[in-house]
């Protein structure tokens, strides 16, 4: 898979902004690294080696990150973030679980086994409230209930998916936030910044359309970002803080492949995300 | 920089010099997404399509 002397490896099957910016950051430090497309990686058990020491997973489907990272570590890698990490931040009931268990605060949730189950729990929850597919990401499906018709309907759509992970229902608290959320992005055990992302619509997602503006970080909402990373175990990570009327933060979800293309142009000089996150790497290495 | 063909609409693309393999670009006239798959020359294909499971 790799020669002896290579070091990183960026694990990815697309290559953007960021991953591109992570490339350039490798060759200024001089890093010897390769890029595997996950498209074409496999691995017999028992492994062939030699694996490659250090593997950036910035795989963008989560269950062929989820596995690389297993069988990688498996291998003798270390993979950034670990594959534990990675199976918390991509499935919304185990994140919450992980900052519930380490007292973050974060909205109520609940998760319900069966689309007629999840009914019951938004009684529990209270509405208005959020049905979220477990996995998956960019505000995708995410769906705002405001009574029990609309959620029951809903429900309906749910149940009638193929596949049986669909039915796996968890419902949120819908916090009445402000017209934005906050952004954190924690390296290494290190909060790095803040943004701002604001969106005409309820969802904040920079791939619905948000917009990354610069944030000063306050000394709480580092502290909360950098416990949210370690509850889950990254130690890369893009933390959704979410303010409410009266000023109460509460950690709303924690990224594991954090997209900051507009995180880095809204800091501008004041962080370089892509050189932190290869120092982070070369730490690691040498440790 | 260097020209490749969409193989949408067979519209010539510019490619630049810094683009990397797997990488995502845009076809001008079709406005298709494509997919870098060589560089030496560049060689492009039709984007994948978003799957369910993709986000960060």
């Amino acid at each position: 898979m790799a020669s002896p002397e290579q070091v990183f490896t960026l694990l990815a099957s697309r290559v953007r902004t960021e991953e591109k910016l992570i490339m350039a950051a490798f060759e200024r430090h001089g890093a010897s690294f390769d890029h595997i497309d996950a498209r074409n990686f496999f691995i017999v058990s028992g492994g062939l080696g030699p694996a490659p020491r250090v593997v950036l997973n910035r795989e963008i489907g989560q269950f062929r990150a989820g596995y690389a990272a297993g069988a990688l570590e498996n291998a003798g890698a270390t993979v950034v973030n670990s594959a534990a990490a990675t199976a918390v931040c991509g499935d919304k009931w185990l994140t919450t679980e992980a900052l519930r268990n380490r007292g973050l605060p974060t909205p109520r949730a609940a998760l319900a086994l069966t689309p007629e189950a999840g009914l019951a729990a938004l009684e529990e929850i209270g509405y208005p409230a959020v049905i979220k597919p477990l996995v998956g990401s960019w505000g995708r499906l995410v769906t705002p209930v405001a009574d029990r018709q609309t959620a029951a309907a809903v429900l309906e759509h749910v149940a009638a998916l193929s596949s049986p992970q669909s039915h796996i229902v968890y419902v949120q608290q819908l916090v009445p936030k402000l017209d934005r959320d906050i952004r954190v992005i924690v390296v290494g055990g290190e909060a790095l910044g803040a943004t701002y992302r604001r969106s005409p619509e309820w969802r904040t997602n920079v791939a619905r359309g948000g917009v990354s503006e610069y944030c000063e970080l306050g000394q709480e909402n580092a502290k909360l970002a950098v416990a949210a990373a370690e509850a889950v175990g990254a130690d890369i990570a893009g933390v959704d803080l979410v303010e409410d009327g009266d000023g109460r933060v509460s950690v709303l979800e924690v990224n594991h492949r954090v997209e900051f293309a507009g995180f880095q142009a809204a800091q501008g000089d004041r962080v370089d995300v892509a050189d932190r996150i290869v120092r982070h790497l070369m730490t690691r290495a040498a440790s | 920089m260097s020209v490749a063909v969409c193989p949408e609409c067979d519209a010539e693309v510019a490619v630049d010099v810094g683009t990397r393999v797997a990488e995502i670009i845009e076809c001008g006239d079709c406005r298709v997404e494509l997919e870098v798959i060589g560089m030496d020359p560049p060689v492009l294909s039709q984007a994948p399509e978003v799957e369910e499971d993709w986000g960060e």
